[in-house]
C-alpha cells in the first residue's frame, strides 16, 4: 500500500487546485446569477440558424 | 376596433399581464396568429412591440405574469416619461453610473423593475441587442441588474431606457453605495467559506472511511499516521477560514456575558480540532476531523441561506432611489439649469414639472398644483397646494408645474427626519428570546460542569486516561443535533414560505410570528390596493356603459391625477380643447361634443343643472359626474379597493386568536368604510409616523407581541420599531429593507400560512431540541464511564443529526388552512 504515500498527496494537490478554481470563479462573479442560465439554454431562439432541410416537419408544430 | 358589450366574459384575463380584463373593454393583440385579449392599451402596445421584434417566444417560456403595466397608449412614450429619460443623457448625471470604456463605447448598470422569471431576462437581452448601437446586454435574474454596453454615437442612453420601457419594464441607474458594496463582498466571502468547507469535507470523509474500516479490521500504523496528518492539513483551512464567523461571534457573545448557540458550536469545533491535532501529533487517542468539517459545512449552509434571504429584499437598488430624484431643475437668472439634487442649497428656486418628484422641502413661490403625499401620510388622494404652501421632498407633483423655494435640504428634510426616527426605533426594538439560545446557555454550562467533574473523578481513578475520557465527553456531547435543531427547521420553513410569497429576512421572524398576539395593519396600500379604481358606473341617461366610459377615459387621458389612472383602461378615443380646473374637474371635446367630468357642481354647471354629492346614488366612495351640454350622463364611483381575500384572511387570523388593529395616517371617511367592511374594531386614524411608533411601543410595553404590516414611507419607523414587521411587496425599498419580512406577491392570505407554519416550526424545534437533549443524556454517562469508541460516537452523532434534519424537512409543506364560512 506504499502507493498511498503518492496518491494522497496528489489528491491534496488536486484539492488545492479545486479550491483555487472555486475561489477564482466566485471572485469573478460566475455565481452571481444561478437562475437564468439554467433556463436560457431551453429557449429555442435559434430557429433561423437551423438549415431548411434539417427542420423537422414545420407543419405539425404542436409545441405550443 | 368594435365595442360591443355582448361578447364580454367577466373572467377574461389579459394575455400579457394576467389581470382581469374590465367589462366593456376590447383590446386584442395578434400573437402567433391568434387574437389574444388585452386589458389596456399599455399591455397591447407592449405585446405588439414584443411580437414585432420577433420575440413572441417570451410568452411560451414565461412563468407567472408580468407585474408592471406601462403607461403606454400607442407606440410613443408619454411626454413626461420621455422628458425624464432625456435627463439621463446629461453628462453630469451620467458621471455617477456610466463608465466610458473606449472613445465612444459606454457601459452602465441599470436596475430593471418588473423582472419575474427567466423569460423576462431572455426577452430583455434579445430586445436590447436588437437595437442598433447596443454592443452587449446581460441581465442578471437574481439581482435584476442589466449591464449594457453601447456605442454612444449610435444610440443614446435615453433611447435604451425607452426600449426597455417599450417591452414593459423600467430601468433605473444603479450606483451602489458603500454599504451595498460591503454586502456584495460579505456575500462572496460567505460563499467561499461554504465552498471550502464542502470540498474539504468530501476529501476528509473519504479518508475517514479508511480510518473507520481500519479500526474494525486493522490498519498499518504508518498509514494510519499518514492519513491522520493529511486530514489535519485539510481540516486546518476549514477551521481558520470557514469556521471563523462562529469563533468571532462566540468571542463577542462571551465578552457580552451571554451564552448564545455560537459558544457551544465554537467549543465543539475548536475542541474537536485541537484534540484531534494533539492525537495526531502524539500518535494516540482518536481523531475527529470528519466531524469538524461536516459540522462546519452544515451550519454554514444554514447561515448562507439566511443571509441570502436578507440580501434579496430591497437591496436591488439604492434604498432611496425612486424617492428622491437624481436631478432638479434650478432657476437662476431666468434660466433653467439641471443640477444633481444633492447640490441644491437653501433658498434656491427650483421648477418641478408635473409627474416629477419634489427634490427637497420647500415653499411654493409660483404656480398651483396638487401633490401626491401618499408615501408620507397614507392619504391616497393628492392634496391641493397653492402659493405659500409647504411641500415635502420625496412627494410627487401631480398636475401643474410648480416653482419652489427650497427651505430644507439633506439631513434637515422631513424625509431624513423619518429616517432618523427609524434608527431610534430599531435600537428600542424589543428583543425576541430565542429558544435555542436559552437552551444553549444551560447546555453549555451543564456540559462544561460535567466535563470538569468527569476529569476530576478520572484523575483520581486513572490519571493516564483522564484527558482522553474528558475529551470524549466533550466530543460526544458535541451539540451537533442541538445546534442543527433550530437552523434546519428555520431554513426549511423559510424556504417553504418563500416559495409561497413571503420572504423572511431576519432570523427571529418565525419565532415571533408564532407567539404574536396583535396584528396591526396600515390601511392604504396594505389592506387596500393603494390606488383608485372604478367601483360602479351609474347611468343617468340611455347611453350605454361602454360609451360613457370611453368618453370619460378620453377626457381623463390628459390628466396625471390618480383619478385619471382609474379610467386609463378604457381609453380608445382622444379628446381635444382640454381645460382643467384644479380640484374641480376637466372639460373637453370628444367627437365635437363638449363634456365635463369631475365634481358634481362643476360638471352639472355645463347643462344648467345643480347637482351635488347628495344626488349621488349613495355615499360610499368618491363620486364623479359626467355631463354633456344637455344632460348628466353618468355617475362614476371610485374607491381605493380592498385587496382580494383580505376579509377572509382577517377572519381566519381572528379565529387563530390574534387581535386585529388598523393604524393609518389617513384621515378621510374611507378609514371607517374599510374598518366596517373588514370588521376591525380597533382603529387609529390620522397618526403621524411618530405617533404610529409611539402607539406600537405602548402596546409592546403592555406586553403585546405585535406584528406590524405596512408599505409607505410613513410606516418605516413603525416597521422598524415593531417586534415583527412585514412590508408589502409593492412597498418602497426603504420600507422593505427595514421590515423583517416581505410579502412579495402582496397577497394578504399568505399571512395565515406564515402564522400556521411558524407555529408548526416552533413545535418541531421543540421536538428536535428534546431529541438532542435525550441523545446527550444517554451518551454522556456512557462517555463519562469510558465506554464509547470513536466510531460509535461518530455514528451516534450522524444518526441524531439525520433525525433532526429529517424532522425539520416536514416543514417543507404548508399547513392547511381551514376556510371560515
Amino acid at each position: 500500500m506504499e502507493i498511498l504515500f503518492i496518491l494522497i498527496p496528489i489528491a491534496i494537490i488536486l484539492l488545492g487546485f479545486a479550491i483555487w478554481a472555486f475561489f477564482w470563479s466566485v471572485n469573478t462573479g460566475q455565481y452571481d446569477d444561478l437562475e437564468s442560465p439554467a433556463h436560457s439554454i431551453l429557449f429555442d431562439d435559434d430557429e433561423d440558424m437551423i438549415p431548411d432541410d434539417a427542420k423537422q416537419g414545420k407543419k405539425n408544430s404542436s409545441r405550443d | 376596433m368594435n365595442s360591443s358589450l355582448n361578447s364580454q366574459h367577466s373572467l377574461v384575463k389579459c394575455f400579457h399581464c394576467g389581470q382581469d380584463v374590465p367589462k366593456g373593454v376590447q383590446f386584442v393583440a395578434n400573437i402567433k396568429g391568434t387574437a389574444q385579449p388585452m386589458c389596456c392599451p399599455g399591455c397591447k402596445a407592449v405585446a405588439e412591440t414584443i411580437v414585432s421584434s420577433g420575440l413572441e417566444h417570451y410568452y411560451k417560456y414565461r412563468q407567472g405574469d408580468s407585474t408592471f403595466t406601462p403607461d403606454l397608449s400607442g407606440t410613443e412614450l408619454p411626454s413626461a416619461i420621455q422628458d425624464e429619460l432625456k435627463l439621463y443623457d446629461n453628462a453630469s448625471i451620467q458621471q455617477n453610473f456610466v463608465i466610458t470604456l473606449e472613445d465612444d463605447i459606454k457601459e452602465a448598470t441599470l436596475v430593471i423593475e418588473g423582472i419575474t422569471c427567466a423569460a423576462c431576462v431572455w426577452l430583455l437581452e434579445h430586445h436590447l441587442v436588437k437595437q442598433t448601437g447596443i454592443e452587449q446586454a446581460s441581465v442578471n435574474l437574481t439581482n435584476h441588474r442589466a449591464r449594457i454596453r453601447w456605442h454612444d454615437s449610435e444610440i443614446t442612453l435615453s433611447s435604451i431606457m425607452a426600449a426597455i420601457y417599450h417591452i414593459g419594464y423600467q430601468g433605473h441607474p444603479y450606483h451602489p453605495d458603500k454599504e451595498e458594496q460591503l454586502l456584495e463582498l460579505e456575500k462572496k466571502r460567505a460563499f467561499r467559506r461554504l465552498g471550502l468547507a464542502g470540498l474539504a469535507m468530501m476529501q476528509i470523509m473519504m479518508m475517514s472511511i479508511a480510518l473507520y474500516a481500519g479500526a474494525l479490521q486493522g490498519i498499518e500504523d504508518k498509514i494510519e499516521v499518514f492519513i491522520r496528518w493529511t486530514s489535519l492539513i485539510i481540516a486546518t483551512p476549514v477551521l481558520l477560514y470557514s469556521a471563523r464567523p462562529f469563533f468571532t461571534a462566540a468571542l463577542r457573545d462571551i465578552r457580552a456575558r451571554h451564552l448564545s448557540m455560537d459558544v457551544p458550536v465554537s467549543i465543539a469545533i475548536g475542541g474537536a480540532y485541537l484534540a484531534s491535532a494533539w492525537a495526531t501529533y502524539t500518535q494516540s487517542g482518536e481523531v475527529y476531523f470528519d466531524s469538524v468539517t461536516m459540522f462546519t459545512f452544515f451550519l454554514l449552509i444554514g447561515r448562507y441561506l439566511e443571509m441570502q434571504a436578507r440580501h434579496r429584499t430591497g437591496r436591488a437598488g439604492n434604498a432611496l432611489l425612486n424617492l428622491i430624484p437624481d436631478s432638479a431643475i434650478k432657476l437662476a437668472n431666468g434660466q433653467e439649469i439641471l443640477i444633481p439634487a444633492n447640490d441644491l442649497s437653501i433658498d434656491d428656486v427650483v421648477l418641478v414639472k408635473p409627474g416629477h418628484t419634489i427634490p427637497a422641502d420647500g415653499i411654493i413661490v409660483a404656480g398651483y398644483s396638487s401633490v401626491d403625499e401618499s408615501a408620507l401620510t397614507g392619504e391616497y388622494l393628492p392634496i391641493n397646494k397653492t402659493l405659500g404652501d409647504h411641500v415635502v421632498g420625496g412627494t410627487i407633483n401631480v398636475e401643474n408645474p410648480l416653482q419652489l423655494q427650497i427651505t430644507e435640504v439633506g439631513a434637515g428634510t422631513k424625509l431624513s427626519a423619518i429616517v432618523r426616527l427609524l434608527d431610534r426605533a430599531q435600537e428600542e426594538k424589543p428583543a425576541v428570546a430565542k429558544i435555542a439560545d436559552k437552551v444553549a446557555s444551560y447546555f453549555v454550562a451543564a456540559v462544561l460542569l460535567t466535563a470538569v467533574i468527569v476529569s476530576l473523578i478520572w484523575w483520581n481513578i486513572d490519571p493516564q486516561n483522564a484527558f482522553w475520557i474528558t475529551l470524549s465527553v466533550l466530543v460526544v456531547t458535541c451539540p451537533c443535533a442541538l445546534s442543527l435543531a433550530t437552523p434546519t427547521a428555520l431554513t426549511a420553513a423559510t424556504g417553504t414560505l418563500r416559495q409561497h410569497g413571503l420572504l423572511i429576512t431576519r432570523g427571529h421572524v418565525l419565532e415571533s410570528l408564532a407567539t404574536a398576539t396583535h396584528i396591526v395593519f396600515d390601511k392604504t396600500g396594505t389592506l387596500t390596493e393603494g390606488n383608485l379604481s372604478l367601483k360602479r358606473t351609474h347611468l343617468c341617461s340611455n347611453t350605454d356603459a361602454q360609451t360613457v366610459l370611453e368618453i370619460a377615459a378620453a377626457l381623463e387621458a390628459h390628466s396625471e391625477h390618480p383619478i385619471a389612472k382609474a379610467f386609463r383602461k378604457y381609453q380608445l378615443q382622444t379628446a381635444d380643447s382640454m381645460n382643467a380646473e384644479l380640484g374641480q374637474g376637466l372639460e373637453g371635446n370628444v367627437d365635437n361634443i363638449v363634456y365635463r367630468i369631475g365634481k358634481p357642481e362643476f360638471a352639472s354647471a355645463l347643462c344648467q343643472q345643480k347637482l351635488t354629492y347628495d344626488d349621488a346614488p349613495d355615499h360610499n366612495g368618491q363620486w364623479l359626474l359626467l355631463c354633456n351640454s344637455e344632460t348628466p350622463l353618468a355617475w362614476f364611483c371610485l374607491n381605493d379597493q380592498i385587496r382580494k381575500g383580505t376579509q377572509q384572511t382577517l377572519a381566519i387570523l381572528q379565529r387563530l386568536g390574534l387581535k386585529i388593529q388598523m393604524l393609518t395616517g389617513d384621515n378621510s371617511a374611507a378609514v371607517q368604510d374599510v374598518a366596517d367592511e373588514l370588521h376591525i374594531d380597533q382603529v387609529v386614524a390620522n397618526a403621524s409616523p411618530k405617533e404610529k411608533l409611539a402607539y406600537i411601543q405602548k402596546l409592546q410595553k403592555q406586553g403585546a407581541k405585535v406584528v406590524m404590516i405596512g408599505d409607505g414611507i410613513n410606516d418605516i419607523p413603525v416597521l422598524a420599531g415593531a417586534q415583527t414587521s412585514i412590508a408589502m411587496g409593492s412597498a418602497t425599498d426603504l420600507a422593505k429593507t427595514n421590515a423583517d419580512a416581505v410579502l412579495i406577491s402582496s397577497e394578504i392570505e399568505r399571512l395565515t400560512d406564515a402564522i400556521l407554519l411558524s407555529r408548526k416550526t416552533q413545535y418541531i424545534i421543540r421536538q428536535n431540541l428534546s431529541w438532542a437533549l435525550l441523545y446527550n443524556l444517554i451518551a454522556l454517562p456512557l462517555a463519562a464511564m469510558g465506554f464509547i469508541a470513536p466510531y460509535m460516537a461518530a455514528i451516534g452523532m450522524s444518526v441524531s443529526s439525520l433525525i433532526v434534519v429529517g424532522n425539520a424537512l416536514r416543514l417543507t409543506k404548508l399547513v392547511r388552512r381551514n376556510p371560515v364560512k
